[in-house]
């Protein structure tokens, strides 16, 4: 590979030297599995440190939305008077977790009430392996890269769907009916949002989707798929059904903590609750990194003289942007009715990821334009897809507001 | 490679065995997801990735909650969930026509003239396999999609016959 020498710096080869190094102690035929082996040991070792950090994070942020300061208590074992800003809580968590007792209802489904928890972790890392983490840091680079991700986190809520059915409880039950009936809802936006970028890029391997989103170089404006028309309003799409399928506030309907206790999570407690909370959010961790490969050039820096900070270094700040994103989002919004979840995945996100098609394939085939054209391939797309926003959300919420109460003035 | 796909061949059989003997009907439904999996792991085997991948999208991740939900929309009670067959002669007509079926298509694979290459298996990259479905294929894809769009609207109608304009607020 000949990059330019600003792309080649110490930063950013030291994760694939560091490698290189370790696999050096081994024989040749033992390479490749020590290798696989260290890329698995890597990802679980930086993404569960994410993952303890990030649900101190949210539980900080939230508590600033609501006016109170959140966990700050947690110090130093043997420190006392020591605080740090509560930033010890996760690992006090993780004690908590561990140490507390395991209770299986007696009337449950004693294999799948343990193997719910096993599984809903291990298609969630599954997701990991393909999404490319920075130059060279890809687990694993398969061809069909982008289906394979979708088909492993299709799988995750099959297994919400045993957590549910296992419990034998009333509320459990209808916390997995609720979480099949929203997969099944959003997996197509979520899928159809996604295959304008491989029209474009024209293929499935997310290495190469970041490859296309490559800098011109000495160029100053980000070559990302989200800025173009159809990109804008496919990441739109794209978050909007990641949020329901992370089950994250406002489609967290299968959890839905105040009217179904907590759905599918009700009788699980101590170290199998943890595994479903680190399983939300490996979820959450996979699909922003999709997102972030997808629509805003993955490890790409935004433009061509920031290229010195290490690419895996961009992608983290990308990939952590949209989780704070999401984060924000559940501190704001309210979480939806069944039936208005369902409604806005069939009538609005579908038709609209289906009309934003019809704008990629415009804008591939007007790819010569340039010049002044340039701002009527730009209008034409914005008219293609924001027109059809506009008439089908009206037409959507027609007679909806503003909301009269029948009882109260 | 032989040894994998004997355990491949091994894991499909077994699970699809199991979940016919079983009698609790989500069992069987998530067994049979098992081995809708091992179907996509013996197409991994077979180095058709691409389709492996698009197997476990649509079966373990769609088609599985399609027959879940109807498993669980048509009990209704978990007691319900155990079915034994009705009465004999059910058994008998159940086990005669899955005989039949099997027979007609053992008789099918056993008769047809394949030829085998000897050659080695071609690699087929995702972008080759999209290029031959639009291009010489795209009747096909066509004939499929107009097939599933006449599915999906009769379902529709199915589903729109008994109309109820629930208004969003009704106390």
């Amino acid at each position: 590979m000949n990059a330019p020498a600003n792309t080649n710096s110490l930063l950013e080869r030291a994760p694939v030297m560091i490698r290189d190094w370790i696999i050096g102690f081994f024989p040749e035929s033992l390479r490749w599995p020590v290798g696989a082996l260290l890329a698995i040991a890597a990802m679980l070792a930086v993404f569960g440190l994410v993952f303890a950090f990030l649900t101190l994070a949210e539980r900080k942020l939230l508590g600033r939305a609501q006016n109170r300061p959140g966990p700050n208590r947690s110090g130093l074992p043997f420190f006392r008077g020591t605080k740090l800003f509560g930033l010890t809580q996760p690992f006090a968590d993780a004690v908590k977790m561990l140490t507390k007792e395991d209770i299986v209802p007696r009337a449950a489904d004693h294999l799948l009430h343990f193997l719910a928890p096993v599984l809903v972790v291990a298609f969630a890392l599954m997701t990991f392996a393909v999404i490319p983490y920075g130059r060279q840091l890809v687990a694993v680079d398969i061809d069909a890269g982008v289906l394979y991700f979708f088909a492993a986190g299709a799988a995750t809520e099959l297994a919400i769907f045993m957590a549910g059915w296992a419990s034998h409880n009333k509320y459990s039950l209808i916390g997995a009916m609720r979480a099949l009936a929203q997969l099944i809802s959003y997996e197509l936006p979520l899928l159809l949002s996604v295959v304008p970028v491989v029209m474009l890029a024209g293929t499935l391997s997310p290495t190469k989707i970041v490859e296309a989103q490559a800098n011109v170089p000495g160029g100053l404006i980000p070559h990302w798929h989200v800025f173009t028309p159809w990109g804008a309003v496919g990441f739109a799409i794209f978050m909007v059904a990641a949020l329901a399928e992370a089950n994250r506030s406002p489609f967290d309907l299968p959890e839905g903590e105040s009217e179904l206790v907590a759905g599918h999570l009700t009788e699980y407690s101590g170290f199998k609750y943890a595994l479903f909370f680190m399983a939300e959010y490996f979820g959450m961790i996979g699909l922003t990194g999709m997102g972030a490969t997808l629509f805003l050039g993955g490890w790409q820096a935004p433009c061509a003289f920031l290229e010195f900070i290490p690419s895996y270094l961009w992608f983290g700040v990308k990939m952590l942007s949209l989780i704070l994103f999401m984060m924000w989002i559940r501190a704001t919004l309210l979480r939806l009715r069944i039936d208005q979840l369902t409604r806005l995945a069939w009538k609005f996100l579908v038709p609209l990821a289906l009309i934003n098609l019809g704008t990629a394939a415009f804008w591939s085939r007007t790819d010569s334009w340039s010049g002044p054209l340039q701002f009527v391939r730009w209008a034409i797309a914005l008219a293609l897809i924001v027109v059809p926003f506009v008439v089908i959300g009206r037409r959507l919420t027609a007679g909806l507001a503003p909301r009269t109460y029948r009882y109260a003035t | 490679m032989t040894a994998a796909l004997i355990l491949i061949a091994l894991l499909i059989l077994g699970s699809t065995a199991v979940a016919m003997s079983l009698r609790n009907l989500i069992h069987s439904a998530l067994l049979l997801v098992l081995s809708w999996m091992g179907i996509a792991a013996f197409y991994l085997w077979a180095g058709a990735e691409f389709v492996a991948f698009a197997q476990v999208l649509v079966y373990a991740g769609a088609v599985s909650m399609i027959v879940l939900f109807a498993v669980l929309l048509t009990r209704r009670s978990r007691a319900d969930l155990s079915i034994a067959p009705a009465s004999l002669r059910r058994a008998v007509a159940g086990v005669l026509a899955g005989g039949a079926t099997a027979g007609v298509l053992t008789l099918a694979v056993l008769r047809t003239n394949l030829q085998i290459a000897p050659s080695a298996a071609p690699t087929v990259t995702v972008q080759q396999l999209g290029l031959e479905l639009i291009g010489p294929q795209v009747a096909s894809v066509l004939v499929v999609g107009v097939i599933l769009t006449v599915a999906l609207l009769g379902a529709v109608v199915l589903a729109a016959s008994d109309r109820n304009d629930g208004k969003e607020d009704a106390p």
